[in-house]
């Protein structure tokens, strides 16, 4: 069976425990991975500014080509795993195998990393606005005759994963070449990514004392955390909750990206049916950036009725068919929870599952060791519904009836705020809102990202500090 | 058959005769009227049988069926003072306390028997005669610093304490308060630095797995070590002390001090540990201080019947001293049944953790 060991600063160590990761739908063992403790990231994150010096020593502009030829290495190359090698389409079923992500969506989720890892120069020369990376090597330089400096905030980068969508991992890719170590947790079912994307960034000459990885349990993600001054974290409202205003945990929770649809533009809806469709569907639902809110000021009916009509036919199939487009529920119990949830918000009077109609099976299809979920959508007939307020990994979303000019106050936090309008005021006033994080301006699907602006916070940003400098 | 296959089998059935007669002796000292319990003189007049007639050996307890800890929680404690020590001073030692009510025991002098059967064991190379040691562990209603303390004195040494109070540690990880948590664990190490550096000469210390780990990496912040700020040797214990936990201290954070792990609890007593080494993968085997305390890994739905050595089983404890008589109570943890061992002649327990069904909903291993 493949071993995956922790990584310490680039080192393979095989821990006395191991946790068995299995196929979701045959319960076959795939996997076995090393367990790290939290005082071997305590230890080992003392010497977090090696990995920084490993990484200052080379250029940030060859650590760019090293990238761009690791995103190579990482689609197309046998990489070490375990004994032996891991090749692309290995990678693919194997992580198809743990996550109950469709084979199709593992590609996609590829191509997403790759397409980020060869275009970071431009992304870095974006979300600096052009700085000349040497500055951030050097701590202090000359631009267009002014002195600026920055200060790196940590040596190296704390991430504590998720098992449930690969793409997050494009967040952390342009970490290295701004020469920052990276100290990653996976997520239990998805070790897969971490691990071949060091491998190619090894191969591709990234300095292997620059990155460590600690599978483990919640107390490693804690340890992360704690032993560095900067760090990601993806979880669920709790884990947001539990870290909002912490300055030096960056924290990625539901995205609750909605569409909203304004006056002047919502008579004409079924123009952007296919945009609804994609944004809600795309990825099986799963991440932060799919619709789970469309919000209209009429016809909020007709539009949940035409969703729900395009969705009804998606069904739950094999992870090996090209025409999956649900990602099964490994976590025995997790469906069931919420198909448990829906329902008994179901029964506060003003909600309606529109698919229902459309269905022939339950919204919950429960299999010997996964389940899936059907493709949801309610109408509601109020933003004060409880349901307008819910998010599920799955494609699921409302659609609810709302006043344009009570929308922006009643939205809550937005991660993707989709608004089809042209209407100048509301337009402005989509510009102003503060609980929206990246905003599209007209018929741009949620799921469509422009990865050369921030996300949730400019990366640079939360790695280094501008400051005042002077040298006599 | 080798000889010391041979040896210890005659050990083991030595060690069954030994435990079948003081099982009658403890059975009989409860259950007289002028030196028994409350509690248990009560139990006796409404049960339809005698226990003083019935108990003949070990496997005669299981008439008692389980014993419910509820028992244990609230008072009046004196209803667990054996008669015949109603005019000693009596202690009562509460357990952790991470559900409800806590569970107390009653002592006279069984702390006492208990770790001094335990240092009498411990080596002089590393724990030496007249060593002064550092007690960095629960305190209040815990047996344990007295235990600890008294060790210490037992070998000739004095023990410095630091208090502990693990039930705030539970509180402040369900509030979520982990800036106070973080503050509180740095403020007993901040304890055990003074205490390390103030000239005492002490050498051997008990402390938690997360304390041990927090105290050697504030001491290698100051480009010391254990070893180096004099200690030689440690004892440990508790569900962190896994064997990759053992494994990782033995390699990153002791610098050569020795450490053996233990497992004490209020209800059993203290159990040892055979050697945890890098040639048995740092495995953890502990025998229960037999015969005041027999541990047997036992089949969850069925309590009665012994799973097969190696085998996983849920963990059920009988304690059986003059002080405090409980037969066949089933722990909240799980483990293997392991073979006896040349020092320990009776069955083991390896690998324990708490019980599968009850996980999710203890905190353990906090402080």
């Amino acid at each position: 069976m493949i071993h995956f060991p922790a990584l310490r600063w680039g080192k393979p160590y095989e821990s006395l425990e191991t946790e068995e990761v299995l196929h979701f739908a045959t319960g076959e063992p795939i996997a076995r991975v090393s367990q790290a403790n939290p005082g071997i990231v305590a230890r080992d994150l003392r010497k977090a500014q090696k990995a920084r010096n490993a990484l200052r020593a080379v250029p940030a502009v060859e650590l760019l080509e090293r990238v761009r030829k690791a995103a190579d290495l990482f689609m197309t190359a046998d990489l070490p795993l375990g004994d032996g090698t891991q090749s692309p389409e290995d990678f693919v079923r194997q992580q198809s195998a743990t996550t109950g992500l469709s084979e199709h969506m593992a590609r996609m989720n590829m191509d997403k990393l790759r397409f980020v890892l060869e275009h970071l120069d431009e992304i870095l020369d974006s979300l600096t606005r052009g700085l000349d990376l040497e500055i951030l090597t050097r701590g202090y330089g000359e631009e267009s005759g002014l002195m600026r400096s920055y200060q790196a905030t940590t040596p190296a980068l704390g991430m504590v994963l998720p098992s449930n969508s690969p793409g997050v991992h494009t967040l952390w890719l342009p970490v290295i070449p701004m020469q920052i170590g990276l100290v990653l947790k996976p997520g239990p079912q998805e070790p897969w990514t971490p691990w071949r994307m060091a491998q190619a960034f090894f191969a591709a000459g990234v300095p292997s004392e620059s990155i460590s990885i600690y599978p483990g349990g919640a107390d490693v993600g804690a340890a992360v955390l704690k032993n560095t001054p900067r760090s990601l974290i993806f979880g669920g409202l709790p884990t947001v909750n539990a870290y909002r205003g912490n300055p030096g945990v960056q924290v990625h929770g539901p995205g609750f990206s909605k569409i909203l649809i304004g006056e002047d533009c919502v008579d004409d809806w079924e123009q952007h049916l296919d945009l609804m469709v994609d944004s809600v569907l795309v990825n099986s639902g799963r991440s932060c950036i799919n619709c789970s809110g469309i919000w209209a000021p009429r016809h909020t009916r007709e539009i949940a009725a035409a969703l729900a009509e395009r969705l009804a036919g998606v069904e739950a199939l094999p992870p090996d068919n090209d025409a999956a487009q649900l990602a099964a529920f490994t976590v025995k119990g997790q469906a069931e929870a919420i198909n448990g949830d829906i329902d008994e918000t179901l029964k506060t009077p003003g909600a309606e599952d529109m698919t229902a109609a459309f269905r022939s099976a339950d919204r919950w299809v429960e299999q010997e060791l996964c389940d899936y979920m059907l493709p949801t959508i309610v109408h509601c007939d109020s933003p004060e519904h409880p349901m307008a307020a819910k998010e599920y990994m799955f494609p699921f979303a409302t659609v609810v009836q709302c006043p344009q000019d009570k929308m922006i106050g009643a939205i809550g936090d937005t991660l993707v705020g989709t608004g089809i309008t042209n209407d100048d005021a509301f337009r402005q006033q989509l510009l102003d809102a503060g609980n929206i994080d990246r905003l599209n301006l007209g018929p741009v699907p949620t799921i469509s990202l422009n990865w050369l602006q921030p996300h949730e916070g400019n990366i640079v940003d939360f790695l280094y500090r501008a400051r005042a400098f002077q040298q006599g | 058959m080798t000889n010391s296959e041979g040896d210890l089998q005659a050990n083991a059935h030595a060690a069954r005769e030994a435990l079948d007669a003081h099982v009658r002796e403890i059975v009989a000292w409860h259950f007289d009227p002028a030196t028994g319990c409350p509690f248990w003189l009560d139990w006796a007049a409404g049960a339809d049988w005698d226990p003083r007639v019935e108990i003949q050996g070990f496997d005669d307890l299981s008439k008692f069926g389980l014993f419910e800890d509820e028992a244990l929680r609230g008072g009046p404690v004196r209803r667990w003072v054996p008669k015949a020590y109603a005019d000693r001073p009596i202690y009562t030692f509460e357990t952790g306390g991470t559900t409800g009510t806590p569970k107390s025991r009653i002592s006279v002098d069984d702390f006492r028997i208990d770790y001094e059967m335990f240092a009498d064991n411990l080596p002089d190379e590393y724990f030496p005669r007249g060593a002064n040691w550092l007690m960095l562990g629960p305190s209040g209603p815990r047996r344990l610093r007295l235990a600890v303390e008294h060790l210490a004195q037992y070998r000739g040494g004095i023990s410095f304490c630091v208090d502990l109070d693990p039930r705030w540690v539970i509180k402040l990880i369900k509030k979520g308060w982990t800036e106070h948590l973080e503050a509180y664990q740095e403020h007993v190490v901040d304890q055990a630095v003074t205490i390390l550096q103030a000239g005492h000469d002490v050498r051997c210390m008990f402390t938690t797995p997360k304390l041990l780990e927090a105290l050697a990496l504030r001491l290698d912040d100051m480009d010391t070590t254990l070893h180096e700020i004099g200690i030689t040797g440690i004892f440990s214990g508790g569900t962190e002390f896994t064997p990759q936990w053992n494994r990782f201290a033995h390699e990153e954070l002791l610098d050569g001090a020795y450490m053996t792990p233990t497992s004490g609890t209020t209800l059993m007593g203290l159990a040892a540990s055979s050697p945890s080494t890098p040639e048995n993968g740092y495995k953890i085997t502990y025998y229960a201080p037999q015969p005041r305390a027999v541990i047997q890994v036992v089949d969850p739905d069925d309590p009665d019947t012994l799973v097969d050595y190696g085998t996983t089983g849920r963990v059920k404890l009988t304690t059986l001293t003059k002080e405090f008589f409980m037969p066949a109570f089933l722990e909240r943890d799980e483990g293997e049944r392991e073979m006896p061992y040349a020092a320990y002649p009776w069955d083991g327990v390896s690998g324990v953790r708490p019980f599968a069904k009850f996980a999710k909903s203890t905190t353990v291993g906090v402080y």
